[in-house]
């Protein structure tokens, strides 16, 4: 559904910032996450995990545990389905191991008791024999020959031959001859960096509540980005029908990608099967680090020629991603956003998916894409600096925009690049004096934005009100941006709707919450519905009136007569119509269901000033600014919010977190105090600006802001960082040991 | 194992409940008395969504034993609004959008209204400095510390 010129970008709600429908329940305590219900008879569940980073399960022995009255039920491998392939068999191999322990951390058991101590105690007191296998963790050693195989046979026909078994999936990229490019430039500057994996770090836990019958009838609640995949996840894992179990989505502490993957669910339900009674999982703090995605550890190659006077002749990168002991590292994302902001005549890149001995990396906000623009954007600044040019000017002259060929293949539509460097370059902390031992950053970033399968339905209430039910979990307050959409639609106050996020037994199937979609693709879907309600209101009208629907139109909460020759009625409120429903025709429902794809691209620009304290190697950050493309902001100050959020997580990622593997392939920070993400005292306000350039692929033109906002942190800060120090740090997190690591070397050689 | 019992007050209320030895307060409060507004986050103290006060001083409920709150008085999250009305730290954080997914605004309006108990005037570093122990992984802290600055000020005037 195209951008449409019905509202000629006159909004009355759009635009506005009002509270947010479920803000009383969230700050009063009432609002119900994951692990805050319970049921009758409940019983409480552990699980066992693997302390080997890689080892063969040779046994499993459960006597002592089942030994205990308190202990009801054991379950491993066997307790679930058999016969899955493909992407069914990894998602059942991550939940409950097979034959091998893949990571530290990966589950090997579970055990249902009467309360959350006494499941904890019995878990202690399942006992499995291992026998411990060569394990790697690195991604460049994961692929080279002698890397211990972590699965045979894992490769798809992708990967060229003569790799290692490891690497798993393969992609390559681009366009025009890159040789003849760098031939061109005055300059080529060619250089390695790494990054660390980053945790998604959502203050929740994961967490649910199931039941599954004898008859294989089952129910969930559990905290996830999307339901309706936790309902056709758990059907295969314990092999009965998706239509038979019900899965409810909790509120949501926090996703940002990491909770679009099922890991607990099947096992509750599993333990629920065998004991015939509600099971509660919860995970621990240190579960979730050890045994739930991280993103991907990068190790990545880039060459860039530039001219002498800023314009780009070649870029070509080389992107090696670490995605734990399952395929699936979004190498192909790195790769393809890694040039997308410039338009560049000759452009290649390739991408590797490699396997090792860690958690199944899962989505993170723009998975893929923070890399690599930490990466492109750092050589960038570097051409910058020994070419003498300014860092925006530069971005400007090489700028993608409409009818630019994007470096991965298509030619992008209506895009906003230029404008939010425009603002950057107009914005006053762009031209703002740098006191002395500060350094300024700036980073472009770019992310796809995504549309996928949606339903929601819009019923209209006797008394002129309205009752939207979506499937997207809300991860972020887009109940908010869909009350406003309808009530832009209908006519009727925003406080006269209410969004309810449905149970997978309400609606049609829905892409899980993801891709910067919610506000997009749900919000399309709500005005859609919206329009669908509004014609079947002109109908009953035209009906009352004796009139043709056609000549019915609906203005501000009114249908009224399209014109003289209509004839002359009084307009009908929405609750006239309404009152009587039932005698006119039945209740009155607007419907969508489709599958939307004109999520428009997404781009930003960062600016950002540090201080490196050369002592101590600790860098803060003094000043921040974001400035990004919306499409069209719903609800300005959520808008904001997802900028400023995506900053602050990239601030943490580019400046203290990592995930730390021992030579014994165990993770040794899996807790909120060994792996830091920014505290309040660690940053400045952040400021945004709104770009607004509409998605021609939305009625209203929103773009998903979500993701981009955590492309461009990375690369901002390095670059300021080498300002600010004098040394360009290749490597992330760019933590104290690091810093003075690179001016140790930059001093003594 | 034998459970310990334990009299004390919680918003104001008397509370009993019986507990094991090992169960900390933030056990108590969700799994015995039902008050789930404080959240666990990561059970080490690391996070701060399990803040209450105990006796009027800030803790994180995951580091004190169930048994402890004896005698105690104790409020959590659900002890904040008065009657009908939300405290105006209440009504500044969903004006400010000083929220997202919400599961640390219970700790942090817990520890926020510690704060301005103690000092009804701080600087943004001080807010910053006393919610550094409340993560909040959605927002950068920037419309939270807004949220916070601005109550305080309001209340000031009332005053």
């Amino acid at each position: 559904m195209a951008l449409d010129d019905k509202k000629n970008g006159e909004f009355k709600v759009v635009g506005t910032r009002p509270n947010r429908p479920d803000g009383v329940d969230k700050v009063t305590g009432r609002a119900r996450f994951g692990a805050d219900v319970s049921a009758p008879g409940m019983l409480h569940a552990a699980i066992v995990r693997s302390p080997h980073a890689h080892a063969k399960i040779l046994k499993i022995d459960t006597s002592r545990a089942m030994a205990s009255k308190d202990v009801k039920a054991v379950v491993t491998r066997a307790d679930f389905a058999e016969g899955l392939e493909g992407d069914d068999l990894n998602v059942l191999e991550n939940v409950m191991a097979g034959e091998k322990a893949l990571y530290d951390g990966h589950a090997v058991a579970a055990v249902a008791a009467t309360s959350p101590l006494a499941a904890r105690d019995a878990a202690k007191l399942i006992d499995v024999t291992y026998e411990i296998l060569p394990h790697v963790t690195d991604v460049d050693k994961a692929m080279a020959k002698d890397a211990p195989v972590i699965r045979e046979g894992a490769a798809d026909k992708s990967v060229p031959p003569g790799l290692h078994p490891n690497v798993v999936r393969y992609h390559e990229s681009g366009h025009g001859d890159v040789e003849e490019g760098f031939a061109q430039a005055d300059l080529v500057i060619e250089d390695s960096f790494v990054t660390e994996a980053a945790h998604q770090g959502y203050i929740e836990p994961h967490a649910c509540l199931a039941q599954l019958d004898a008859d294989g009838k089952g129910e969930v609640w559990c905290c996830t980005q999307g339901h309706f995949n936790v309902q056709k996840i758990c059907a295969k894992l314990v092999g009965t029908d998706a239509s038979q179990i019900r899965v409810t989505a909790s509120e949501i502490g926090g996703g940002f990608g990491g909770k679009t993957a099922v890991f607990i669910e099947p096992v509750a339900l599993a333990l629920s099967r065998k004991t015939n009674r509600p099971v509660k999982l919860v995970m621990s703090r240190a579960e979730v680090f050890r045994a739930t995605g991280p993103t991907a550890s990068t190790s990545m190659d880039i060459k860039i020629g530039m001219t002498s006077d800023g314009k780009i002749t070649a870029g070509q990168g080389t992107f090696r991603l670490q995605g734990g002991a399952f395929p699936g590292a979004p190498m192909e994302f790195t790769a393809m956003c890694a040039f997308a902001p410039y338009n560049l005549e000759n452009v290649f890149q390739v991408g590797y998916d490699v396997m090792s001995n860690r958690p199944k990396q899962a989505a993170y906000r723009a998975p893929g894409s923070p890399m690599a623009a930490f990466a492109v954007e750092s050589v960038i600044d570097e051409l910058c600096s020994q070419l003498g040019l300014d860092p925006i000017e530069v971005r400007l002259m090489n700028a993608s925009k409409e009818g630019t060929k994007a470096s991965y293949g298509p030619r992008f539509d209506r895009i906003g690049l230029v404008e939010t460097l425009e603002a950057a370059k107009a914005h006053p902390h762009y031209s703002a004096p740098l006191a002395e031992g500060l350094g300024r950053g700036v980073s472009c970033g770019f992310w796809f934005n995504h549309g996928g399968e949606t339903a929601v339905t819009l019923a209209l209430s006797e008394d002129g009100t309205a009752a939207l039910s979506v499937g997207t979990p809300d991860i972020g307050g887009s109940r908010a941006s869909m009350c406003q959409m309808v009530a832009e639609e209908l006519g009727i106050p925003y406080e006269k709707i209410r969004t309810t996020v449905a149970d997978t037994a309400t609606l049609g199937y829905n892409e899980v919450s993801h891709g910067s979609r919610v506000t997009y693709a749900s919000g399309l879907a709500a005005i859609n519905a919206s329009r669908d309600a509004v014609e079947k209101l002109c109908g009953r009208a035209a009906a009352k009136w004796g009139i043709d629907p056609e000549a019915v139109y609906w203005d501000s909460g009114y249908a009224k007569p399209s014109g003289p020759n209509a004839g002359d009625f009084e307009p009908l409120a929405l609750a006239d119509i309404t009152k009587n429903m039932g005698a006119t025709g039945g209740p009155i429902v607007g419907h969508f269901e489709a599958t939307p794809e004109g999520a428009g691209v997404s781009f930003a620009t960062h600016i950002v000033d540090a201080r490196v304290d050369k002592e101590t190697g600790k860098t803060s950050v003094e000043r921040y600014t974001v400035v990004q493309d919306a499409g069209k902001a719903i609800h300005p100050t959520y808008v904001e919010g997802q900028y400023q959020g995506g900053a602050a997580q990239g601030i943490g990622w580019a400046l203290n977190e990592e995930y730390i593997y021992g030579e014994d392939g165990r993770l040794q920070n899996a807790n909120f105090l060994d792996y830091r993400i920014p505290v309040a005292s660690d940053l400045p306000m952040i400021d945004t600006v709104i770009v607004e350039v509409p998605n021609p692929g939305h009625p209203y033109g929103v773009r998903g802001v979500g993701e981009t906002s955590i492309c461009p942190p990375l690369a901002a800060i390095a670059n300021a960082v080498s300002g600010a120090a004098g040394v360009r740090l290749k490597q992330l997190p760019m933590s104290p040991p690091r810093i003075l690591e690179a001016l140790d070397v930059q001093a003594n050689g | 194992m034998s459970m310990i019992h334990v009299s004390t007050t919680i918003n104001g209320d008397e509370a009993e409940f019986l507990c094991d030895p090992r169960e900390t307060l933030l056990d108590v409060l969700r799994d015995k008395l039902a008050l789930t507004g404080a959240k666990e986050g990561c059970g080490t103290g690391d996070c701060g969504a399990c803040s209450v006060t105990v006796d009027g001083r800030l803790v994180c409920s995951c580091l004190v034993l169930g048994a402890e709150a004896q005698g105690k008085s104790i409020t959590t999250v659900e002890g904040i609004a008065e009657g009908e009305s939300l405290h105006p730290l209440q009504e500044k954080f969903i004006e400010y959008a000083a929220l997202q997914c919400g599961i640390c605004t219970p700790g942090i309006l817990v520890a926020t209204k510690a704060l301005l108990e103690k000092n009804p005037d701080p600087t943004e570093t001080e807010v910053r400095y006393w919610l550094a122990g409340n993560l909040c992984r959605c927002t950068g802290y920037d419309k939270i510390i807004r949220a916070v600055m601005d109550t305080a000020a309001d209340l000031r005037k009332a005053s």
